[in-house]
Protein backbone atom coordinates (compact mmCIF):
# COMPACT_ATOMS: atom_id res chain seq x y z
CA UNK A 1 0.00 0.00 0.00
CA UNK A 2 1.29 3.47 -0.84
CA UNK A 3 0.94 4.78 2.58
CA UNK A 4 1.79 8.54 2.29
CA UNK A 5 -0.84 9.29 -0.46
CA UNK A 6 -4.14 10.80 0.81
CA UNK A 7 -7.49 8.61 1.17
CA UNK A 8 -10.56 8.95 3.02
CA UNK A 9 -12.25 6.73 4.29
CA UNK A 10 -15.14 6.68 2.22
CA UNK A 11 -13.02 6.11 -0.82
CA UNK A 12 -11.43 2.84 0.75
CA UNK A 13 -15.14 1.83 1.50
CA UNK A 14 -16.34 2.15 -2.17
CA UNK A 15 -12.91 0.55 -3.32
CA UNK A 16 -13.06 -2.46 -1.50
CA UNK A 17 -16.87 -2.53 -2.36
CA UNK A 18 -15.95 -2.06 -5.93
CA UNK A 19 -13.47 -5.56 -5.78
CA UNK A 20 -16.25 -7.53 -4.31
CA UNK A 21 -18.76 -6.31 -6.90
CA UNK A 22 -16.47 -7.66 -9.48
CA UNK A 23 -15.52 -10.85 -8.15
CA UNK A 24 -18.67 -11.68 -8.23
CA UNK A 25 -19.28 -10.51 -11.64
CA UNK A 26 -16.58 -12.81 -12.73
CA UNK A 27 -18.16 -15.70 -10.70
CA UNK A 28 -21.47 -15.63 -10.91
CA UNK A 29 -22.20 -17.05 -14.54
CA UNK A 30 -20.23 -20.22 -13.80
CA UNK A 31 -21.58 -20.69 -10.34
CA UNK A 32 -24.80 -20.67 -11.79
CA UNK A 33 -24.23 -22.92 -14.88
CA UNK A 34 -21.89 -25.19 -12.33
CA UNK A 35 -25.08 -25.48 -10.31
CA UNK A 36 -28.32 -25.82 -12.16
CA UNK A 37 -26.08 -29.49 -14.30
CA UNK A 38 -27.65 -30.66 -10.32
CA UNK A 39 -30.75 -29.23 -10.78
CA UNK A 40 -33.96 -31.69 -11.07
CA UNK A 41 -35.93 -30.17 -13.51
CA UNK A 42 -36.16 -30.24 -17.53
CA UNK A 43 -34.85 -26.61 -17.83
CA UNK A 44 -31.77 -24.95 -16.53
CA UNK A 45 -33.54 -21.82 -14.67
CA UNK A 46 -35.77 -21.49 -10.95
CA UNK A 47 -37.22 -23.07 -8.95
CA UNK A 48 -34.36 -25.43 -7.69
CA UNK A 49 -36.01 -28.73 -7.74
CA UNK A 50 -33.64 -30.76 -5.82
CA UNK A 51 -30.31 -32.48 -6.17
CA UNK A 52 -29.97 -35.40 -9.06
CA UNK A 53 -26.89 -36.52 -11.39
CA UNK A 54 -29.52 -37.48 -14.01
CA UNK A 55 -28.06 -35.32 -16.32
CA UNK A 56 -24.37 -37.13 -16.25
CA UNK A 57 -26.12 -40.72 -15.43
CA UNK A 58 -29.55 -40.87 -16.95
CA UNK A 59 -29.31 -44.05 -19.10
CA UNK A 60 -32.47 -42.45 -21.47
CA UNK A 61 -35.57 -44.48 -19.94
CA UNK A 62 -37.15 -42.39 -18.35
CA UNK A 63 -37.28 -39.82 -20.73
CA UNK A 64 -33.82 -37.95 -19.64
CA UNK A 65 -30.41 -38.97 -21.38
CA UNK A 66 -27.58 -37.54 -19.19
CA UNK A 67 -24.08 -36.81 -20.92
CA UNK A 68 -22.50 -39.99 -20.57
CA UNK A 69 -25.02 -41.51 -22.45
CA UNK A 70 -25.63 -38.99 -24.86
CA UNK A 71 -23.67 -40.14 -28.16
CA UNK A 72 -23.81 -37.16 -30.16
CA UNK A 73 -21.99 -35.65 -27.59
CA UNK A 74 -19.44 -37.94 -26.19
CA UNK A 75 -18.71 -38.36 -30.18
CA UNK A 76 -18.16 -34.31 -30.05
CA UNK A 77 -15.85 -35.01 -27.21
CA UNK A 78 -13.56 -37.27 -29.10
CA UNK A 79 -13.47 -35.27 -32.09
CA UNK A 80 -12.08 -32.57 -29.94
CA UNK A 81 -9.84 -34.30 -27.91
CA UNK A 82 -8.26 -35.97 -31.21
CA UNK A 83 -8.01 -32.32 -33.16
CA UNK A 84 -6.29 -30.75 -29.55
CA UNK A 85 -3.81 -33.59 -29.89
CA UNK A 86 -3.03 -33.22 -33.06
CA UNK A 87 -2.90 -29.23 -32.62
CA UNK A 88 -0.79 -29.74 -29.47
CA UNK A 89 1.98 -32.06 -30.92
CA UNK A 90 1.91 -29.80 -34.12
CA UNK A 91 2.62 -26.76 -32.41
CA UNK A 92 4.53 -27.22 -29.51
CA UNK A 93 7.28 -29.04 -32.06
CA UNK A 94 6.75 -25.84 -34.06
CA UNK A 95 6.96 -23.53 -31.20
CA UNK A 96 10.36 -25.34 -30.46
CA UNK A 97 11.86 -25.31 -33.50
CA UNK A 98 10.79 -21.33 -33.76
CA UNK A 99 11.83 -20.15 -30.51
CA UNK A 100 15.34 -21.37 -30.94
CA UNK A 101 15.10 -19.78 -34.65
CA UNK A 102 14.75 -16.74 -33.15
CA UNK A 103 16.49 -16.99 -29.54
CA UNK A 104 19.61 -18.50 -30.79
CA UNK A 105 20.51 -17.72 -34.19
CA UNK A 106 21.51 -14.45 -36.12
CA UNK A 107 20.86 -14.16 -39.75
CA UNK A 108 19.26 -11.37 -42.22
CA UNK A 109 15.87 -10.17 -41.78
CA UNK A 110 15.27 -12.39 -38.05
CA UNK A 111 13.38 -8.82 -37.45
CA UNK A 112 10.59 -9.07 -40.06
CA UNK A 113 10.66 -12.79 -39.69
CA UNK A 114 9.35 -12.16 -36.12
CA UNK A 115 7.01 -9.63 -37.19
CA UNK A 116 5.69 -12.52 -39.30
CA UNK A 117 5.75 -14.98 -36.37
CA UNK A 118 3.32 -12.59 -34.47
CA UNK A 119 1.05 -11.59 -37.01
CA UNK A 120 -1.27 -14.78 -36.74
CA UNK A 121 -1.78 -13.01 -33.22
CA UNK A 122 -3.39 -9.85 -34.67
CA UNK A 123 -5.73 -11.92 -37.27
CA UNK A 124 -9.55 -12.55 -36.18
CA UNK A 125 -10.06 -16.31 -35.45
CA UNK A 126 -13.04 -16.37 -38.11
CA UNK A 127 -10.44 -14.76 -40.70
CA UNK A 128 -7.71 -17.36 -39.86
CA UNK A 129 -10.56 -19.90 -40.70
CA UNK A 130 -11.97 -18.43 -43.55
CA UNK A 131 -8.59 -17.90 -45.64
CA UNK A 132 -7.84 -21.37 -45.27
CA UNK A 133 -11.12 -22.69 -46.03
CA UNK A 134 -11.11 -20.62 -49.35
CA UNK A 135 -7.30 -21.72 -50.29
CA UNK A 136 -7.42 -25.09 -49.82
CA UNK A 137 -11.02 -26.19 -49.87
CA UNK A 138 -11.18 -23.81 -52.85
CA UNK A 139 -8.10 -25.58 -54.36
CA UNK A 140 -10.17 -29.33 -53.98
CA UNK A 141 -12.98 -27.68 -55.99
CA UNK A 142 -10.31 -26.61 -58.91
CA UNK A 143 -8.56 -29.85 -58.53
CA UNK A 144 -11.52 -31.43 -58.76
CA UNK A 145 -12.81 -29.89 -61.69
CA UNK A 146 -10.30 -29.58 -63.90
CA UNK A 147 -8.29 -33.61 -63.10
CA UNK A 148 -10.91 -35.14 -61.30
CA UNK A 149 -8.91 -36.23 -58.66
CA UNK A 150 -10.28 -35.83 -54.91
CA UNK A 151 -8.17 -34.15 -52.52
CA UNK A 152 -11.14 -35.13 -49.51
CA UNK A 153 -8.34 -34.18 -47.05
CA UNK A 154 -8.36 -30.27 -48.08
CA UNK A 155 -12.48 -30.48 -47.79
CA UNK A 156 -14.03 -29.11 -44.36
CA UNK A 157 -12.87 -31.78 -41.92
CA UNK A 158 -11.03 -32.64 -39.41
CA UNK A 159 -7.74 -32.14 -41.29
CA UNK A 160 -8.48 -28.83 -41.99
CA UNK A 161 -9.17 -27.65 -38.22
CA UNK A 162 -6.11 -28.79 -36.69
CA UNK A 163 -4.46 -26.66 -39.60
CA UNK A 164 -6.60 -23.57 -38.74
CA UNK A 165 -6.20 -24.47 -35.19
CA UNK A 166 -2.20 -24.71 -35.05
CA UNK A 167 -1.78 -21.79 -37.28
CA UNK A 168 -2.48 -19.35 -33.98
CA UNK A 169 -1.76 -21.86 -31.38
CA UNK A 170 1.90 -22.34 -32.70
CA UNK A 171 2.97 -18.01 -32.03
CA UNK A 172 1.91 -18.80 -28.77
CA UNK A 173 3.58 -21.99 -28.08
CA UNK A 174 6.63 -19.80 -29.59
CA UNK A 175 6.35 -17.20 -27.14
CA UNK A 176 6.37 -19.49 -23.88
CA UNK A 177 8.71 -21.40 -25.10
CA UNK A 178 10.89 -18.67 -26.34
CA UNK A 179 10.95 -16.77 -22.92
CA UNK A 180 12.36 -19.25 -21.06
CA UNK A 181 15.30 -19.89 -23.66
CA UNK A 182 15.82 -16.51 -23.08
CA UNK A 183 16.76 -17.26 -19.69
CA UNK A 184 19.10 -20.04 -20.35
CA UNK A 185 23.16 -19.65 -19.96
CA UNK A 186 24.76 -20.71 -23.56
CA UNK A 187 28.00 -21.11 -21.50
CA UNK A 188 26.26 -24.46 -20.12
CA UNK A 189 25.84 -25.54 -23.87
CA UNK A 190 29.37 -24.24 -25.13
CA UNK A 191 30.66 -26.20 -21.67
CA UNK A 192 28.86 -29.90 -22.41
CA UNK A 193 30.48 -29.27 -25.90
CA UNK A 194 33.63 -28.55 -24.50
CA UNK A 195 33.40 -31.74 -22.36
CA UNK A 196 33.31 -33.23 -25.38
CA UNK A 197 29.44 -33.77 -26.38
CA UNK A 198 28.32 -33.18 -30.37
CA UNK A 199 25.97 -30.32 -30.51
CA UNK A 200 22.94 -32.87 -30.91
CA UNK A 201 23.93 -34.66 -27.74
CA UNK A 202 24.81 -30.85 -25.71
CA UNK A 203 20.79 -30.42 -27.27
CA UNK A 204 19.34 -33.43 -25.82
CA UNK A 205 21.19 -33.49 -22.25
CA UNK A 206 21.47 -29.76 -21.76
CA UNK A 207 19.12 -27.46 -23.48
CA UNK A 208 15.72 -29.49 -24.11
CA UNK A 209 15.76 -30.29 -20.32
CA UNK A 210 16.03 -26.77 -19.42
CA UNK A 211 13.11 -26.17 -21.89
CA UNK A 212 10.79 -29.33 -20.58
CA UNK A 213 8.92 -27.12 -18.12
CA UNK A 214 7.52 -24.63 -20.96
CA UNK A 215 6.99 -27.20 -22.87
CA UNK A 216 4.85 -29.02 -21.26
CA UNK A 217 3.67 -25.35 -20.15
CA UNK A 218 2.87 -24.51 -24.08
CA UNK A 219 1.10 -28.14 -24.35
CA UNK A 220 -1.66 -27.53 -21.74
CA UNK A 221 -2.31 -24.14 -22.87
CA UNK A 222 -2.47 -25.23 -27.06
CA UNK A 223 -4.75 -28.30 -25.43
CA UNK A 224 -6.86 -26.03 -23.83
CA UNK A 225 -6.97 -23.41 -26.47
CA UNK A 226 -7.74 -26.32 -29.22
CA UNK A 227 -10.35 -27.48 -27.21
CA UNK A 228 -12.01 -23.86 -26.54
CA UNK A 229 -11.66 -22.80 -29.67
CA UNK A 230 -14.58 -21.78 -31.87
CA UNK A 231 -14.35 -19.03 -34.34
CA UNK A 232 -11.75 -20.67 -36.25
CA UNK A 233 -13.33 -24.13 -36.16
CA UNK A 234 -16.67 -23.38 -36.90
CA UNK A 235 -15.17 -22.41 -40.37
CA UNK A 236 -13.46 -25.10 -41.01
CA UNK A 237 -15.95 -28.26 -39.48
CA UNK A 238 -17.13 -31.09 -41.86
CA UNK A 239 -19.75 -33.83 -40.49
CA UNK A 240 -17.62 -35.04 -38.06
CA UNK A 241 -18.36 -31.68 -35.41
CA UNK A 242 -15.93 -30.92 -32.24
CA UNK A 243 -17.77 -30.50 -29.07
CA UNK A 244 -17.88 -26.90 -29.32
CA UNK A 245 -19.90 -26.17 -32.38
CA UNK A 246 -21.57 -29.31 -31.22
CA UNK A 247 -22.79 -27.55 -28.13
CA UNK A 248 -23.45 -24.35 -29.76
CA UNK A 249 -25.85 -26.08 -32.28
CA UNK A 250 -27.44 -27.98 -29.37
CA UNK A 251 -27.60 -24.67 -27.59
CA UNK A 252 -29.89 -22.96 -30.56
CA UNK A 253 -32.21 -25.48 -30.08
CA UNK A 254 -33.00 -24.57 -26.84
CA UNK A 255 -30.66 -25.10 -23.32
CA UNK A 256 -31.29 -28.29 -21.59
CA UNK A 257 -29.63 -29.15 -18.23
CA UNK A 258 -27.29 -31.76 -20.28
CA UNK A 259 -25.34 -28.44 -21.42
CA UNK A 260 -24.99 -27.58 -18.37
CA UNK A 261 -23.42 -30.51 -17.35
CA UNK A 262 -21.35 -30.58 -19.80
CA UNK A 263 -19.76 -26.96 -19.28
CA UNK A 264 -19.16 -28.18 -15.26
CA UNK A 265 -17.00 -30.89 -16.97
CA UNK A 266 -15.64 -28.83 -19.14
CA UNK A 267 -14.30 -26.21 -16.19
CA UNK A 268 -13.53 -29.15 -14.40
CA UNK A 269 -10.95 -31.02 -17.14
CA UNK A 270 -9.86 -27.22 -18.09
CA UNK A 271 -9.60 -26.41 -14.24
CA UNK A 272 -6.97 -29.41 -13.69
CA UNK A 273 -5.21 -28.72 -16.81
CA UNK A 274 -4.30 -25.34 -15.78
CA UNK A 275 -3.30 -25.97 -12.47
CA UNK A 276 -1.01 -28.59 -13.78
CA UNK A 277 0.66 -25.80 -16.34
CA UNK A 278 0.92 -23.36 -13.33
CA UNK A 279 2.27 -26.16 -11.05
CA UNK A 280 5.10 -26.57 -13.62
CA UNK A 281 5.98 -22.74 -13.93
CA UNK A 282 6.17 -22.84 -10.41
CA UNK A 283 8.79 -26.02 -10.39
CA UNK A 284 10.44 -23.74 -13.03
CA UNK A 285 11.24 -20.81 -10.64
CA UNK B 1 33.17 -26.50 -42.62
CA UNK B 2 31.91 -24.36 -39.48
CA UNK B 3 30.23 -22.06 -41.65
CA UNK B 4 28.42 -24.82 -43.59
CA UNK B 5 27.65 -26.42 -40.82
CA UNK B 6 25.88 -23.68 -39.29
CA UNK B 7 24.28 -22.65 -42.58
CA UNK B 8 22.59 -26.34 -42.60
CA UNK B 9 20.99 -25.63 -39.05
CA UNK B 10 19.78 -22.06 -40.12
CA UNK B 11 17.80 -23.80 -42.89
CA UNK B 12 17.09 -26.68 -41.38
CA UNK B 13 15.36 -24.48 -38.66
CA UNK B 14 13.85 -21.83 -40.71
CA UNK B 15 11.98 -24.53 -43.08
CA UNK B 16 9.18 -25.38 -40.32
CA UNK B 17 8.80 -21.84 -39.98
CA UNK B 18 8.81 -20.63 -43.64
CA UNK B 19 6.36 -23.61 -44.35
CA UNK B 20 4.16 -22.87 -41.56
CA UNK B 21 3.62 -18.64 -42.17
CA UNK B 22 3.35 -19.06 -45.63
CA UNK B 23 1.61 -22.26 -46.18
CA UNK B 24 -0.97 -21.20 -43.38
CA UNK B 25 -0.86 -17.94 -43.26
CA UNK B 26 0.61 -15.81 -46.19
CA UNK B 27 -0.87 -18.28 -49.55
CA UNK B 28 -4.46 -18.52 -47.57
CA UNK B 29 -4.72 -14.72 -46.87
CA UNK B 30 -3.56 -13.57 -50.38
CA UNK B 31 -6.05 -16.41 -52.08
CA UNK B 32 -8.92 -15.04 -50.20
CA UNK B 33 -7.52 -11.24 -51.21
CA UNK B 34 -7.62 -12.59 -54.83
CA UNK B 35 -10.97 -14.50 -54.36
CA UNK B 36 -12.66 -11.06 -53.05
CA UNK B 37 -12.17 -9.45 -56.54
CA UNK B 38 -13.84 -11.95 -58.55
CA UNK B 39 -16.65 -11.78 -59.90
CA UNK B 40 -18.53 -14.98 -61.01
CA UNK B 41 -20.11 -14.83 -64.52
CA UNK B 42 -21.78 -18.24 -64.64
CA UNK B 43 -20.76 -21.08 -62.85
CA UNK B 44 -17.39 -21.72 -64.57
CA UNK B 45 -16.75 -18.78 -66.04
CA UNK B 46 -14.84 -16.04 -63.59
CA UNK B 47 -13.79 -11.91 -64.43
CA UNK B 48 -11.96 -9.58 -61.91
CA UNK B 49 -14.12 -7.16 -60.79
CA UNK B 50 -15.32 -4.94 -58.06
CA UNK B 51 -19.19 -6.16 -57.66
CA UNK B 52 -18.83 -7.45 -54.18
CA UNK B 53 -16.87 -4.52 -52.50
CA UNK B 54 -19.73 -2.65 -54.37
CA UNK B 55 -22.65 -4.73 -52.78
CA UNK B 56 -20.75 -3.56 -49.04
CA UNK B 57 -20.83 0.28 -49.62
CA UNK B 58 -24.39 0.24 -51.65
CA UNK B 59 -26.28 -2.05 -49.87
CA UNK B 60 -26.38 -0.19 -46.21
CA UNK B 61 -27.28 -3.27 -43.95
CA UNK B 62 -23.54 -4.63 -44.91
CA UNK B 63 -22.06 -0.93 -43.62
CA UNK B 64 -24.49 -0.26 -40.92
CA UNK B 65 -23.08 -3.64 -39.40
CA UNK B 66 -19.70 -2.76 -40.78
CA UNK B 67 -19.46 0.72 -38.72
CA UNK B 68 -21.65 -0.78 -35.66
CA UNK B 69 -19.34 -3.81 -35.29
CA UNK B 70 -16.33 -1.03 -35.15
CA UNK B 71 -17.66 1.46 -32.78
CA UNK B 72 -19.35 -0.88 -30.49
CA UNK B 73 -15.62 -3.27 -29.90
CA UNK B 74 -14.49 0.66 -29.37
CA UNK B 75 -16.75 1.34 -26.42
CA UNK B 76 -16.22 -2.31 -25.26
CA UNK B 77 -12.57 -1.75 -25.21
CA UNK B 78 -12.86 1.30 -23.34
CA UNK B 79 -14.90 -0.13 -21.38
CA UNK B 80 -12.80 -3.05 -20.13
CA UNK B 81 -9.75 -0.57 -19.97
CA UNK B 82 -12.03 1.33 -17.23
CA UNK B 83 -13.33 -1.70 -15.10
CA UNK B 84 -10.04 -3.50 -15.46
CA UNK B 85 -7.70 -0.64 -14.31
CA UNK B 86 -8.84 -0.18 -10.72
CA UNK B 87 -8.43 -4.23 -9.90
CA UNK B 88 -5.22 -4.44 -11.92
CA UNK B 89 -4.16 -1.04 -9.44
CA UNK B 90 -5.34 -2.77 -6.45
CA UNK B 91 -3.66 -6.27 -7.49
CA UNK B 92 -0.37 -4.58 -8.06
CA UNK B 93 -0.27 -1.95 -5.75
CA UNK B 94 -2.17 -2.44 -2.35
CA UNK B 95 -2.13 -6.29 -2.43
CA UNK B 96 0.12 -7.93 -0.15
CA UNK B 97 1.73 -11.53 0.30
CA UNK B 98 -0.47 -14.11 -0.50
CA UNK B 99 -3.39 -11.97 -1.16
CA UNK B 100 -2.15 -10.68 -4.48
CA UNK B 101 -1.44 -14.16 -5.93
CA UNK B 102 -5.02 -15.49 -4.62
CA UNK B 103 -6.37 -12.58 -6.56
CA UNK B 104 -4.75 -12.74 -9.53
CA UNK B 105 -5.39 -16.11 -9.56
CA UNK B 106 -9.23 -15.55 -9.18
CA UNK B 107 -9.09 -12.79 -12.41
CA UNK B 108 -8.01 -15.64 -14.30
CA UNK B 109 -10.41 -18.54 -13.11
CA UNK B 110 -13.61 -17.78 -15.42
CA UNK B 111 -11.60 -18.13 -18.44
CA UNK B 112 -10.63 -22.02 -17.41
CA UNK B 113 -14.11 -22.12 -19.09
CA UNK B 114 -14.61 -21.51 -22.77
CA UNK B 115 -16.67 -18.70 -24.53
CA UNK B 116 -19.27 -20.92 -24.97
CA UNK B 117 -19.58 -21.54 -21.36
CA UNK B 118 -19.44 -18.40 -20.37
CA UNK B 119 -21.79 -17.10 -22.70
CA UNK B 120 -24.61 -19.39 -21.86
CA UNK B 121 -24.04 -18.84 -17.76
CA UNK B 122 -24.95 -14.97 -18.93
CA UNK B 123 -27.83 -16.62 -20.64
CA UNK B 124 -28.98 -18.61 -17.65
CA UNK B 125 -28.70 -15.40 -15.07
CA UNK B 126 -30.32 -12.92 -17.63
CA UNK B 127 -32.99 -14.52 -20.08
CA UNK B 128 -36.45 -14.21 -18.90
CA UNK B 129 -37.12 -17.19 -17.40
CA UNK B 130 -33.21 -16.44 -15.74
CA UNK B 131 -32.35 -15.87 -12.10
CA UNK B 132 -32.22 -12.31 -12.68
CA UNK B 133 -35.47 -12.71 -13.42
CA UNK B 134 -36.54 -14.35 -10.74
CA UNK B 135 -34.89 -12.96 -8.41
CA UNK B 136 -37.00 -9.62 -9.38
CA UNK B 137 -40.06 -11.07 -9.07
CA UNK B 138 -39.36 -12.51 -5.58
CA UNK B 139 -38.23 -9.01 -4.50
CA UNK B 140 -41.20 -7.49 -5.47
CA UNK B 141 -39.29 -4.76 -8.21
CA UNK B 142 -41.24 -6.75 -11.23
CA UNK B 143 -44.74 -7.61 -11.74
CA UNK B 144 -43.78 -10.55 -14.16
CA UNK B 145 -40.73 -11.83 -16.43
CA UNK B 146 -38.36 -9.36 -17.37
CA UNK B 147 -36.17 -10.03 -20.45
CA UNK B 148 -32.76 -9.10 -20.41
CA UNK B 149 -31.18 -10.75 -22.75
CA UNK B 150 -31.54 -10.21 -26.19
CA UNK B 151 -30.20 -6.37 -26.65
CA UNK B 152 -27.11 -4.40 -27.03
CA UNK B 153 -26.81 -3.70 -23.06
CA UNK B 154 -26.51 -7.75 -22.75
CA UNK B 155 -24.04 -8.10 -25.49
CA UNK B 156 -21.58 -5.27 -23.95
CA UNK B 157 -21.91 -7.03 -20.31
CA UNK B 158 -20.72 -10.81 -22.16
CA UNK B 159 -18.04 -9.15 -24.37
CA UNK B 160 -16.47 -7.04 -21.70
CA UNK B 161 -16.75 -9.83 -19.22
CA UNK B 162 -14.95 -12.04 -22.30
CA UNK B 163 -11.94 -9.63 -22.19
CA UNK B 164 -11.18 -8.92 -19.17
CA UNK B 165 -8.58 -11.25 -18.93
CA UNK B 166 -6.55 -10.14 -21.32
CA UNK B 167 -7.02 -6.64 -20.10
CA UNK B 168 -5.87 -7.37 -16.18
CA UNK B 169 -2.84 -9.27 -16.77
CA UNK B 170 -0.69 -7.16 -18.97
CA UNK B 171 -1.97 -4.35 -16.80
CA UNK B 172 -0.55 -5.54 -13.50
CA UNK B 173 2.74 -6.88 -15.36
CA UNK B 174 3.37 -3.12 -15.89
CA UNK B 175 1.70 -2.04 -12.93
CA UNK B 176 3.90 -4.54 -10.75
CA UNK B 177 6.94 -2.99 -12.10
CA UNK B 178 6.31 0.72 -11.49
CA UNK B 179 8.18 2.12 -8.34
CA UNK B 180 5.92 3.38 -5.81
CA UNK B 181 8.37 6.44 -4.98
CA UNK B 182 6.82 8.13 -8.42
CA UNK B 183 3.84 8.54 -7.62
CA UNK B 184 4.69 9.80 -4.23
CA UNK B 185 6.96 12.17 -5.66
CA UNK B 186 4.14 13.16 -7.48
CA UNK B 187 1.63 13.98 -4.87
CA UNK B 188 5.03 15.71 -2.71
CA UNK B 189 5.46 17.93 -6.10
CA UNK B 190 1.90 19.47 -5.39
CA UNK B 191 -0.56 16.82 -7.89
CA UNK B 192 -3.59 15.77 -7.19
CA UNK B 193 -5.39 12.79 -7.56
CA UNK B 194 -5.98 13.16 -11.13
CA UNK B 195 -3.04 14.75 -12.47
CA UNK B 196 -0.69 11.85 -10.81
CA UNK B 197 -3.12 9.64 -12.63
CA UNK B 198 -2.52 11.63 -15.90
CA UNK B 199 1.05 12.53 -16.01
CA UNK B 200 2.44 9.22 -13.69
CA UNK B 201 0.66 6.56 -13.77
CA UNK B 202 -0.70 6.54 -17.02
CA UNK B 203 2.36 6.93 -18.99
CA UNK B 204 3.77 4.43 -17.35
CA UNK B 205 1.53 1.79 -17.66
CA UNK B 206 1.35 2.48 -21.56
CA UNK B 207 2.02 -0.57 -22.75
CA UNK B 208 0.42 -1.96 -21.00
CA UNK B 209 -2.91 -0.26 -21.76
CA UNK B 210 -1.88 -0.78 -25.97
CA UNK B 211 -1.34 -4.46 -25.25
CA UNK B 212 -4.88 -4.77 -23.67
CA UNK B 213 -6.63 -2.81 -25.65
CA UNK B 214 -5.47 -3.98 -28.51
CA UNK B 215 -5.69 -7.76 -27.88
CA UNK B 216 -9.72 -6.73 -26.15
CA UNK B 217 -10.32 -5.08 -29.48
CA UNK B 218 -9.17 -7.77 -31.93
CA UNK B 219 -11.10 -10.69 -29.41
CA UNK B 220 -14.15 -8.53 -29.56
CA UNK B 221 -14.42 -7.76 -33.29
CA UNK B 222 -13.78 -10.81 -34.06
CA UNK B 223 -16.08 -12.54 -31.75
CA UNK B 224 -19.06 -14.48 -32.58
CA UNK B 225 -20.44 -16.77 -29.93
CA UNK B 226 -21.51 -14.02 -27.73
CA UNK B 227 -23.38 -11.75 -30.08
CA UNK B 228 -25.03 -14.43 -31.95
CA UNK B 229 -26.45 -15.95 -28.76
CA UNK B 230 -26.76 -12.44 -26.50
CA UNK B 231 -27.75 -9.80 -29.21
CA UNK B 232 -31.23 -9.18 -30.21
CA UNK B 233 -32.73 -9.65 -33.57
CA UNK B 234 -31.07 -5.71 -34.89
CA UNK B 235 -27.95 -6.07 -33.28
CA UNK B 236 -26.10 -8.18 -36.26
CA UNK B 237 -22.67 -8.25 -35.37
CA UNK B 238 -19.82 -8.51 -38.91
CA UNK B 239 -18.68 -11.72 -38.31
CA UNK B 240 -21.91 -13.19 -38.53
CA UNK B 241 -22.43 -12.17 -41.77
CA UNK B 242 -19.06 -13.13 -43.26
CA UNK B 243 -20.23 -16.56 -41.48
CA UNK B 244 -23.71 -16.61 -43.55
CA UNK B 245 -21.97 -15.97 -47.02
CA UNK B 246 -19.85 -18.62 -46.35
CA UNK B 247 -21.89 -21.35 -44.67
CA UNK B 248 -25.62 -20.58 -45.33
CA UNK B 249 -24.95 -19.15 -48.94
CA UNK B 250 -22.15 -19.99 -50.42
CA UNK B 251 -21.13 -16.99 -51.80
CA UNK B 252 -17.68 -17.07 -50.95
CA UNK B 253 -16.54 -14.65 -53.27
CA UNK B 254 -18.76 -12.12 -51.21
CA UNK B 255 -17.67 -13.68 -48.00
CA UNK B 256 -13.95 -13.40 -48.88
CA UNK B 257 -14.11 -9.57 -49.74
CA UNK B 258 -15.91 -8.98 -46.14
CA UNK B 259 -13.20 -10.36 -44.67
CA UNK B 260 -10.67 -8.60 -46.03
CA UNK B 261 -12.86 -5.54 -44.96
CA UNK B 262 -12.95 -7.10 -41.28
CA UNK B 263 -9.07 -7.33 -41.71
CA UNK B 264 -8.38 -3.98 -42.72
CA UNK B 265 -10.05 -2.47 -40.04
CA UNK B 266 -8.67 -4.56 -37.66
CA UNK B 267 -4.99 -4.17 -38.66
CA UNK B 268 -5.66 -0.50 -39.54
CA UNK B 269 -6.94 0.29 -35.34
CA UNK B 270 -4.20 -1.73 -34.25
CA UNK B 271 -1.80 0.19 -36.37
CA UNK B 272 -3.31 3.38 -35.06
CA UNK B 273 -3.20 1.92 -31.85
CA UNK B 274 0.26 1.66 -32.11
CA UNK B 275 1.20 4.89 -33.49
CA UNK B 276 -0.74 7.16 -31.59
CA UNK B 277 0.51 5.91 -28.06
CA UNK B 278 4.29 5.50 -29.54
CA UNK B 279 4.49 1.66 -28.78
CA UNK B 280 6.04 -1.39 -31.57
CA UNK B 281 3.91 -4.47 -32.03
CA UNK B 282 7.30 -6.28 -30.90
CA UNK B 283 7.14 -4.66 -27.37
CA UNK B 284 3.64 -4.99 -26.91
CA UNK B 285 3.03 -8.69 -27.89
CA UNK B 286 6.29 -10.33 -27.68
Amino acid sequence: MIRSVPRSRLFDGLYLAYLVAFFVYLALPLLVTAAFAFNDSPFPSLPWQGFTLDWYLADGSEGRTGLFHDDGLINALWVSAKIAFWVTLGSVALGCVNAVLFERLQFRGKEFLYLLMLLPLVIPGVILGVSILVFYSGTANEVSRLWGIELDIFRPGMTLVVMGQVTFITTLATLVIGARLRKFDPQLEEAALNLGATPLVAWFTVTLPWLLPSIFGAAAMAFLMSFENFNTTVMLTGSDTPLTVALFNRLREGSTPVLNAVALFLMVVSGLLAMLALRQNRGEQ
Amino acid sequence: MKSSASRLSLWLLLTPFLLWIVLLVLVPHIQMLRVSFQVRESWDTLAWGLEQYQNFFTESYYWRTFVRTGVMSLFTTFLTLLVAFPIAWYIAKMARGRSKGVLFLACLIPFWASELVRTYGWMILLRESGLFSSWLQALGWADGPVEMLYNDVAVIIGLVYNGLLFMVVPLVTTLDGMDENLVEAGYDLGGGHATVLREVVVPWAMPGIVSGCIVVFMLTLGSYLTPVLMGGKDSAWFTEQIFTQFITRFNWEQGAALGVLLLVLSSVMVWLGLKLSGQSLRKVMG
